[in-house]
């Protein structure tokens, strides 16, 4: 149906955004690769020279590694846990008949849009303060001992923030996955005297596997690049660095660019393997 | 999948989601009430939760205090422009991809979300150097720049998944009667594609908004947005709990406003079109 003028056409609209795009992708990733294979310090003599894969070897043999690496790790997959877990649950509850529906999933996604500065501020200060924080008035009704709760329980405390923030997104998600559920087949299995919990596992969850696929690889990658949370709560203490938050200090407050740069690579290629998954997914409902 | 249920069990469904959306929506409603509560009332023990002295002084010495005005304006303008640019830059390519779609358009489409994924991290020191040599930093102009190419791959796709259902044959009508392609875009596609287009501005008005890793480390004092005017109450001054509360309430209510009536785009824009 397209005519050679309408292709020459279209090829001239899609090239800003292309060219754009091919820029913003290729110029700061060429940068990052050059600098990981220098010595560089801007504040202490700039670009000595070439390292070699020295910064690769040091990035992960340094001692801040591992942890970091872990601390990423148990972040992403107990945010993702709870986001899954709970997310299901609230969706198959709001996909029932309740009245005031529209008002209770206008709660439930409102955190979603909250800017993480705030969120993490307010948990930080108003809940999580063990002197006048709300939490620590809980724990004293209770005649408990008010916990310090991001420098004694950090990791526990960042995964519910981030958590808070991300259930939303999971909870819509699955939702409008639950809500385009054929109703027969459920009556039927139900009508054949299937339980409850046999019709949620051979019905309702491999119809959603799909949408829940696609809420762990996006959360993922939002996940791994987690960073006005930490830098707001805890500034990357009490063991709650990040992979990307360790780069981060690497670059900008050591101001070790060739070291950090060599750990932003490591990242890149965690967060391609994982695009890739996501990519395919996403690639097959193109066709 | 909603079927009838009995009224009882409905009574039981509706507690129950009330009463977890209102613990979800908790910790918002009370930052929204602390910020009309006095300092001392904001901790005081038990807590106040409605019966306090309602107060707008928190406000008033937010705003007489820091230059609240500047703030929001850099936001309204970097999440404004950022989007709109996007924009201008994403419809046409959009067009092209659902309207004249070639063998590469998939390519050119998974590759434009593979540029998404790219760790902002990792990438954090060629960008900060570039805005110094460019003279960037610190500047609206250079966070427009760099959210509208975050944002871009969204804006692409949430288009091109709009401009998809608008149906190929009013299009071919419109050829045969000899409009031109400019006729067809402003006379036909135009008015069919203005509440995708819509749509797509605030997804990505909001999430422009709400970004916190480059406009916190790209920015000092003349562009800082409100994710740095907030970053700035983490320490002291976060322990004077009805101002901080004034604060963000201040920061994130036209978003959250705007968050409610995008619901449905979030799920079209995030996950690419592929949960429908």
């Amino acid at each position: 149906m397209a005519t050679k003028a309408s292709r020459s056409a279209a090829r001239i609209m899609m090239a800003p955004a292309v060219i754009l795009l091919l820029g913003w992708m290729l110029v700061p990733l060429i940068m990052t690769l050059w600098f990981s294979f220098r010595v560089y310090l801007p504040l202490r003599g700039g670009d000595q020279g070439w390292a070699g894969f020295d910064n690769y070897v040091r990035f992960v043999s340094s001692s801040a590694f591992w942890p970091a690496v872990t601390t990423t790790l148990i972040i992403v997959l107990g945010v993702l846990a709870i986001t899954v877990i709970f997310g299901i649950m609230i969706a198959l509850l709001l996909d029932q008949p309740i009245w005031g529906q529209g008002v209770v999933r206008i709660l439930v996604i409102a955190p979603f849009f909250v800017m993480p500065t705030v969120s993490a501020l307010v948990w930080k200060n108003m809940f999580m303060d063990p002197v006048n924080g709300l939490f620590a008035h809980l724990w004293r009704l209770f005649g408990a001992e008010p916990v310090s709760w991001l420098s004694d329980a950090s990791m526990g405390s960042i995964v519910m923030i981030v958590s808070w923030q991300w259930l939303p997104f999971a909870t819509l998600i699955l939702l409008t996955a639950v809500q385009s559920l054929d109703s027969e087949q459920l009556e039927a299995a139900e009508m054949d005297g299937a339980p409850w919990i046999k019709r949620f596992w051979f019905i309702v969850l491999p119809h959603l596997s799909r949408a829940i696929t696609i809420v762990i690889l996006i959360q993922t990658i939002f996940l791994l690049a987690i960073f006005a949370e930490i830098f707001v709560t805890t500034g990357g203490a009490f063991g709650t660095r990040t992979l990307s938050y360790l780069i981060f200090q690497r670059v900008l407050e050591s101001q070790n660019v060739g070291l950090g740069s060599a750990g932003g690579v490591y990242a890149i290629i965690l967060a391609n393997i994982i695009a890739i998954f996501l990519m395919r997914i996403v690639g097959k409902n193109l066709d | 999948m909603a079927r009838s249920v009995s009224p009882r069990r409905k009574l039981i469904n509706t507690t129950v989601a009330w009463a977890i959306g209102l613990l979800i929506f908790f910790p918002i409603l009370w930052t929204i009430l602390t910020s009309f509560k006095s300092e001392a009332q904001a901790i005081a023990a038990p807590p106040i939760f409605l019966g306090f002295d309602w107060t707008l002084e928190n406000y008033r010495v937010v705003m007489e205090r820091s230059d609240y005005g500047r703030f929001l304006w850099n936001s309204i303008i970097i999440a404004g422009l950022s989007t709109v640019l996007g924009c201008i830059i994403a419809v046409p390519a959009a067009w092209s991809m659902a309207f004249v779609p070639s063998k590469r358009t998939k390519d050119i489409l998974l590759w434009m979300l593979s540029t998404k994924m790219l760790p902002a991290v990792g990438v954090l020191y060629p960008i900060y150097l570039l805005f110094i040599q460019m003279g960037l930093l610190d500047s609206r102009f250079g966070l427009v720049v760099v959210l509208m190419l975050i944002n871009l791959p969204i804006i692409v796709w949430m288009l091109y998944t709009y401009f998809k259902e608008i149906p190929g044959e009013i299009l071919e009508a419109a050829r045969m009667d000899g409009a031109t392609l400019r006729q067809e875009l402003i006379y036909v596609l135009t008015p069919m594609a203005i509440p995708g287009i819509a749509s797509t501005l605030l997804l990505n008005f909001i999430l422009a908004w709400n970004e916190a890793f480059w406009t916190l480390n790209l920015t000092a004092v003349n562009a800082a947005p409100l994710t740095a005017f907030i970053a700035s109450y983490s320490s002291p001054e976060g322990l004077f709990f009805a101002k901080l509360s004034a604060a963000s309430t201040m920061a994130i209510a036209p978003i959250l406003i705007l968050g409610w009536f995008s619901q449905k785009q979030l799920v079209r824009g995030l996950t690419f079109g592929a949960v429908k």
